[in-house]
């Protein structure tokens, strides 16, 4: 069953300036909703002598709009503009439709820290949901922003946001003739990228562990496929498969301690779980079909991957010491790269549509299959924590970017770096939370 | 002797401005050291002892079957090898950009079993023959549409 897209383009783009010359990053909504839930985003107040660089209401309304669940009205309709809740006059929010008001502002504390305070309302109800204050240096903003997004997200939605989380994902660049790969980690908007791996051979595959703490990926340095296991913090790594043939596509056990693996050792790409304990293999599928792309169900018990074991890829599932394999696609000549929301109830994947690549998602309990996206090559996709969005990797005019699309496919948004293409895009766990006073 | 032509890369290294950074082309042009013409020369006339100047396999979408063309090409190597028992061989498997990564590096590897197997079958020793496959990493034409895609479905023979 297919559910045709519905929305409309509104051709919005968000544009983000950094103080980093290399960092120009466009949000742009390729497809909008207009039924979000309206919020009015006061432009935040500013006190003090050196404005910095990142606006904190701009930050938080590109968050929301992001997640497909929120409209954000225009502060060119605002009949006042508080800073203070004692400036908030509810009739004011009423009058322009807002369901929700949020007002804040940043005050310079001393040279590059700042005291950050918001207030988010019930418009009907005329009531503060929340108002939090955090201290922060300047290199926190950005992180105190997201965390603002959350908890507006989550008190207007009841479920928890998914903003103040990282991605990882490859890019590459052309230099003298030579390929650069690097394997970056950026917040969640894309914003602050950081190197983690540079190669001049191709990298693929980043998985994060289920702490948020490791990263491991496939690395062709050595000129074939090898399996590596890297701390975020401080980029110590350690090789983790090399064994003869291709070793590839790793996740993770939800529990931390499995690597599922596809490994060609024994003739044929088949999936394997190695103890990261005791480094011991246990195969799992056997079959002279491919077997790969293997994802753990949240509860660790099933996995879920890819075969073409009816000559053509599609999706199965198997019980973790491989029994009990069972063909979840039926429809279409291709789907794979399976994910599991963090409810277990669904899977994101790869499915081919007359003749183009779209993620899908696959309801677990009927094996409905809906696909999100209408543009081509779509590939790798990879649920925020929260099981509300996918992030993946497509084309647009020749160039491999990254996109988000939100779960029930009615938002999208395209990540424009400015550099190279970019593709390969891993989703963090929760991270660690800021410290602040409510 | 072979001829090695180097793709020219096209570096449009300009720092755009988001806003038309959208309107802009793909500056990029894969390089990849190893690719080889195909077409440049047949094999006819050559010595046992040349190395042959054809030496991708080309295959299609989403299939590891050796055509009649490739075949040719594959015997024509192993005619080499056979004749030059010293010389060991790397096969390097490739996909075009459709599908999944992870899918398309295992299809890349049953590609060079595939060239493998016949190598094997026309006499050539397992012990000489090394393969790797790139999966769609290595692409040697990075535009998006069919003959791109054609040219990247492929084994790379490699002394």
């Amino acid at each position: 069953m297919k559910t045709r897209l519905i929305g409309t383009s509104i051709g919005l783009a968000l544009l983000l300036w950094f103080n980093n010359a290399m960092a120009i990053l466009t949000i742009e909504i390729t497809q909008g909703v207009e039924k979000g839930l309206p919020i009015a985003i006061v432009p935040f107040a500013w006190e003090g002598a050196n404005k910095p660089a990142h606006d904190i209401a701009q930050i938080v309304e590109v968050d929301l709009v992001r997640s497909g669940r929120f409209t954000s009205l225009s502060p060119k309709d605002f009949l006042s503009y508080p800073q203070k809740d004692t400036d908030v006059d509810f009739k004011d929010w009423r009058l322009i439709k807002a369901e929700a008001l949020l007002i804040g502002s940043v005050r310079e504390l001393k040279p590059g820290r700042y005291q950050v305070e918001f207030r988010l309302f019930d418009v009907f109800k005329k009531a503060q949901l929340a108002g939090y204050r955090y201290v922060v240096g300047s290199e926190m903003l950005r992180a105190a922003a997201h965390q603002i997004s959350d908890i507006v997200y989550e008190k207007l939605t009841g479920e928890p946001g998914a903003f103040s989380t990282r991605i990882a994902y490859v890019t590459k660049e052309v230099s003298n003739r030579t390929h650069i790969y690097k394997l970056q980690i950026a917040d969640s908007d894309g914003y602050g990228p950081v190197t983690a791996v540079k190669s001049k051979e191709p990298l693929m595959s980043p998985a994060w562990s289920p702490d948020g703490q490791k990263l491991a990926y496939v690395s062709f340095e050595r000129k074939r496929s090898m399996v590596y296991v890297q701390n975020v913090a401080d980029g110590k790594r350690q090789m983790l498969a090399e064994f003869e043939g291709i070793n590839s596509a790793p996740a993770w056990s939800p529990d931390g301690r499995r690597m599922a693996l596809t490994l060609s050792k024994d003739g044929n790409a088949e999936i394997y779980i190695m103890e990261l304990a005791t480094r011991a293999l246990r195969r799992l599928t056997r079959n002279s079909a491919i077997d790969t792309e293997p994802a753990w169900s949240p509860d660790g018990r099933q996995l879920v991957f890819t075969s073409d074991r009816v000559g053509q890829p599609q999706i199965y599932r198997m019980n973790a010491d491989g029994s009990g394999v069972e063909r979840l696609t039926f429809e279409g000549s291709y789907n794979a790269r399976p994910s599991y929301s963090a409810d277990g109830k669904t899977l994101a994947l790869v499915t081919l549509q007359g003749g183009r690549y779209h993620i899908g998602t696959l309801q677990l309990d009927n094996l409905a299959l809906q696909t999100l996206t209408d543009t081509q090559l779509d590939e790798s996709p990879s649920f925020a924590p929260n099981g509300r969005m996918l992030l993946y990797a497509t084309e647009i005019r020749g160039k491999g970017v990254l996109a988000s699309v939100s779960a029930d496919g009615r938002t999208r948004h395209t990540y424009r770096f400015e550099m190279g293409e970019v593709r390969e895009p891993a989703w963090s766990p929760y991270n660690q939370q800021l410290r602040y006073k409510e | 002797m072979m001829k090695k032509f180097w793709m020219l890369a096209t570096v449009v290294s300009v720092l755009l401005l988001a806003a038309c950074a959208s309107q802009q082309p793909a500056g990029d042009t894969p390089v990849d050291e190893g690719a080889q013409t195909s077409g440049a020369g047949a094999d006819q006339g050559m010595d046992a002892g040349d190395v042959s100047s054809e030496r991708v396999v080309h295959f299609e979408f989403d299939s590891s079957a050796i055509d009649a063309e490739g075949a040719a090409i594959v015997e024509a190597n192993a005619k080499y090898l056979n004749a030059n028992t010293s010389v060991s061989v790397r096969l390097e498997g490739h996909c075009d950009e459709r599908g999944t990564r992870e899918y398309n590096l295992a299809l890349g590897e049953r590609r060079a079993k595939a060239v493998e197997r016949m190598l094997k079958a026309l006499g050539v020793s397992g012990a000489r023959i090394k393969t790797v496959s790139y999966g769609e990493e290595k692409p040697v034409d990075g535009d998006h549409n069919e003959s791109a895609w054609r040219q990247n479905r492929r084994v790379e023979i490699k002394y």
